[in-house]
């Protein structure tokens, strides 16, 4: 990645670029998922295949940020002619260059194959994963390269700016939110015009606009996509609620884990700073604005408003109780501003396409009140036991069956869904019968999850429910702040009764214990952090409580996955005696001669599952 | 680089206007070069240097070129295919630079077809 703003990448010939006179586009994806796959390998093996055929003139390589469908990872379109290519690695290129770019012969053993389906798929907008999307957060994503600012401008970037520097009031800019009914992404679903004009209305200079791009649920990773694929939609996005609000400087709170995202941020920054779209006196129309980029330190709780503004300000990140809010006091003691990077990247396409446009797409209606329904799309990080894992941006209202079978292409394996935990840490998990659910704020807390920052983990019939509670509730447990005793307490308490049930030694009443106290964190806990902590315990107690009484009172785990409730079994009737198992048993608990049935010895075995895993005759089994 | 104006938001987008309408595949005409084997060798190439050179020398930026695979009569390559929206795709055969030229001109630029140089009107079946 080239440091300084707006040359040319390396090799392109200038005069072409400024003709534009290439015939195809390879746009090649450089988000971290297909980095890490190697997309600059596949990138410079492209240009060098290029050259040899003479070919760099008329094709050019592009390096996009997210593409979505990391599954398939690395992945690369082809434009014009939109041909969706896959999995691709360094020794595929001179294959590809020689018969597709040279000859013209797409190659198909290169595209994409859905799951039970013989034949490939050519176009991208043909893939199922594409086709039920619909683009609005990432309506740049795979279009443009997130390191030149003139692609962002010439898909109408910085006109949403112009729009309101020039033809609106900030007024009408507030109120131009409230009736879009846009509600904050990060997870609270709180109308985001509202929270501009109260915070426009409060007394006090200057105010301050802040950007949380402190991403910490597990596996969630939407923001970091629309960072690293299209930075100034991020930017424009903020500069409007800064005009909106009367503020002039901004503040961009980035995870430190973060890297390519924040180099592509900076990059961002300094571009816009060099034509003037951030900076004293914007399109000459008296406004100023500058943003400064801020690094978290990794703690999961400064994604929680008032703790982010205390680590922003150089203090331990703590929450405070908010009986005033940040729109009031925030950063410094001034009138803030805080939204999450999904919400700031919808502002710009609200403003050129107006709030009516956007209250067509979503749930319910929200004309005279901003609560009363959920507009336009979410983006969701679908993750776990799925078979295209990757970034969506689906309509608000649809489905969660169609956003995990239609775009997710159902379970791998063969194996039965069993539920979908959405929120993260602080969401619930939704069972089968609530596959219809229409997916939007309200309908999410109804059933005990909820919208949380979009990550969405899909479960099998081999997870456990009490294993993932017990996950989860580890995980807040060591990212409580510790600074008030319910979620502290209630955490480490919860934790201990967890892992008693998972090693069998939990007695009766452990599950009415565990609801006491859940009730008890969520009413007296200081901040959302502990409030919401124990919906993964209350989720799984509301809808999977048969399996919680399998371990306390059969002492099993139906799933088969905690391990002191488990045996490891082979049956006689399948195994021919391979002695495969025997042989990788790190514990040489396996006996029986060849061709033999085998027999696990209980008393070494020490359950790691290798067994089934090499079992050719899937004949290991657990009970 | 100088300081935007709100009306160098519009140049800008004029400028990479090329760029965005092909990756939306989004063009007037389609221009497709058959570069089979056999294309290759009577010269695909130089025809598709010339319909490049055409493009950038009218400095249209609607028009999308592309490349396919032998269109299945080897004996009268090199052939395009130019696609004018809504109408019927157009084959010529046996192309040299200047015919190239020509076909450009008129048809591409004008909507006239080159009855000349053209093979037949229309795709075969595919299904």
């Amino acid at each position: 990645m080239s440091a300084t703003p707006n040359k040319n990448v390396e090799g392109k010939s200038p005069v072409r670029e400024e003709m534009g006179g290439y015939r195809m586009h390879l746009m090649l994806c450089a988000g971290t998922g297909c980095v890490s796959g190697g997309s600059y390998k596949i990138k410079d093996a492209l240009e060098h295949e290029l050259a040899k055929y003479k070919l760099r003139d008329e094709v050019t390589v592009v390096m996009t940020g997210c593409n979505g469908f990391c599954a398939q990872g690395p992945v690369m379109v082809v434009q014009p002619d939109e041909i969706f290519y896959q999995r691709l690695s360094e020794k595929d290129i001179p294959h590809l260059v020689e018969e597709h770019m040279l000859k013209g012969r797409p190659v198909k053993k290169l595209m994409y194959t859905p799951p039970a389906e013989k034949t490939a798929v050519p176009k991208m907008s043909e893939i199922g994963f594409f086709k039920k999307q619909r683009l609005l957060a990432l309506r740049n994503r795979g279009l443009i390269d997130p390191e030149v600012i003139e692609e962002y401008i010439a898909r109408d970037g910085y006109k949403a700016l112009a729009k309101v520097l020039t033809e609106m009031k900030p007024e009408e800019v507030v109120q131009e939110m409230i009736a879009s009914g846009l509600r904050g992404r990060g997870g609270g679903g709180f109308p985001t015009g509202v929270k501009w004009k109260a915070c426009r209305e409060a007394p006090g200079e200057p105010k301050y606009i802040v950007c949380n791009a402190d991403e910490g649920d597990p596996g969630a990773y939407m923001d970091r996509s629309i960072i690293e694929g299209d930075p100034h939609s991020v930017l424009e996005g903020m500069a409007i609620a800064a005009y909106a609000i009367g503020s002039s400087k901004g503040y961009i709170y980035i995870r430190h884990e973060y890297p390519l995202a924040l180099e592509r941020l900076k990059k961002a920054i300094t571009d816009a700073h060099e034509y003037g779209l951030l900076g004293k006196n914007i399109f000459d129309r008296g406004f100023d604005f500058d943003v400064t980029i801020h690094q978290g330190a990794g703690a999961f709780v400064c994604g929680e408003e008032t703790g982010l503004i205390a680590s922003l300000e150089g203090r331990v990140g703590e929450p405070r109780p908010k009986y005033v809010f940040p729109a009031e006091k925030g950063l410094y003691g001034k009138p803030t501003v805080i939204n999450n990077v999904e919400t700031y990247v919808n502002v710009p396409a609200i403003i050129q396409r107006g709030s009516e446009w956007f209250t067509t797409i979503g749930t319910g209606d929200v004309t005279d009140n901003p609560w009363g329904g959920s507009k336009g799309t979410k983006v969701f990080s679908l993750v776990g036991k799925v078979h295209n894992t990757g970034l969506v941006e689906v309509p608000m209202g649809i489905t969660l069956r169609e956003i995990i079978f239609d775009i997710g292409g159902g379970i791998p394996n063969g194996k039965k869904f069993k539920a979908v935990q959405t929120g993260g840490p602080s969401g619930g998990v939704i069972p089968e019968s609530l596959l219809d659910l229409p997916v939007d704020f309200d309908q999410l807390i109804k059933v005990g999850s909820m919208m949380g920052s979009g990550g969405m983990i899909v479960m099998d019939e081999d997870d456990c429910m009490v294993d993932i509670a017990r996950y989860f509730i580890d995980f807040l447990s060591s990212e409580s702040c510790g600074k008030c005793t319910p979620c502290r307490e209630g955490l480490t308490q919860m934790s201990s009764i967890l892992n008693d049930i998972c090693e069998g030694k939990a007695e009766e009443g452990t599950m009415e214990l565990l609801g006491e106290l859940a009730y008890t964190m969520k009413d007296c806990s200081l901040c959302a952090l502990g409030g919401t902590a124990p919906n993964p315990v209350l989720s799984t107690l509301r809808y999977f409580r048969d399996e919680y009484e399998a371990h306390v009172q059969d002492k099993k785990c139906p799933a088969g996955v905690c391990k002191d409730l488990i045996t490891y079994y082979i049956d006689a009737e399948k195994c021919n005696g391979c002695m495969l198992c025997a042989r990788e048993c790190p514990q040489n608990a396996i006996e029986g001669e060849r061709k033999e049935p085998h027999k696990i010895q209980t008393d070494l075995c020490i359950k790691c599952g290798i067994c089934r895993d090499v079992c050719n005759q899937d004949a290991v089994f657990v009970r | 680089m100088p300081k935007l104006k709100i009306e160098d938001l519009d140049k800008i987008v004029e400028q990479q206007k090329k760029t965005t309408s092909l990756r939306d595949g989004a063009g007037r005409v389609k221009i497709t070069v058959h570069m089979g084997t056999c294309g290759i060798s009577a010269g695909a190439r130089k025809i598709m240097a010339e319909v490049m050179r055409c493009v950038e020398e009218s400095g249209a930026s609607d028009i999308i070129v592309t490349t396919s695979g032998c269109a299945g009569l080897c004996s009268r390559e090199p052939m395009i295919t130019v696609e004018v929206i809504e109408q019927a795709p157009v084959k010529y055969v046996e192309l040299d630079e200047k015919k190239v030229k020509k076909i450009f001109d008129e048809h591409v630029m004008k909507g006239n077809v080159v009855e000349d140089y053209a093979l037949a009107i229309g795709s075969e079946r595919t299904s």
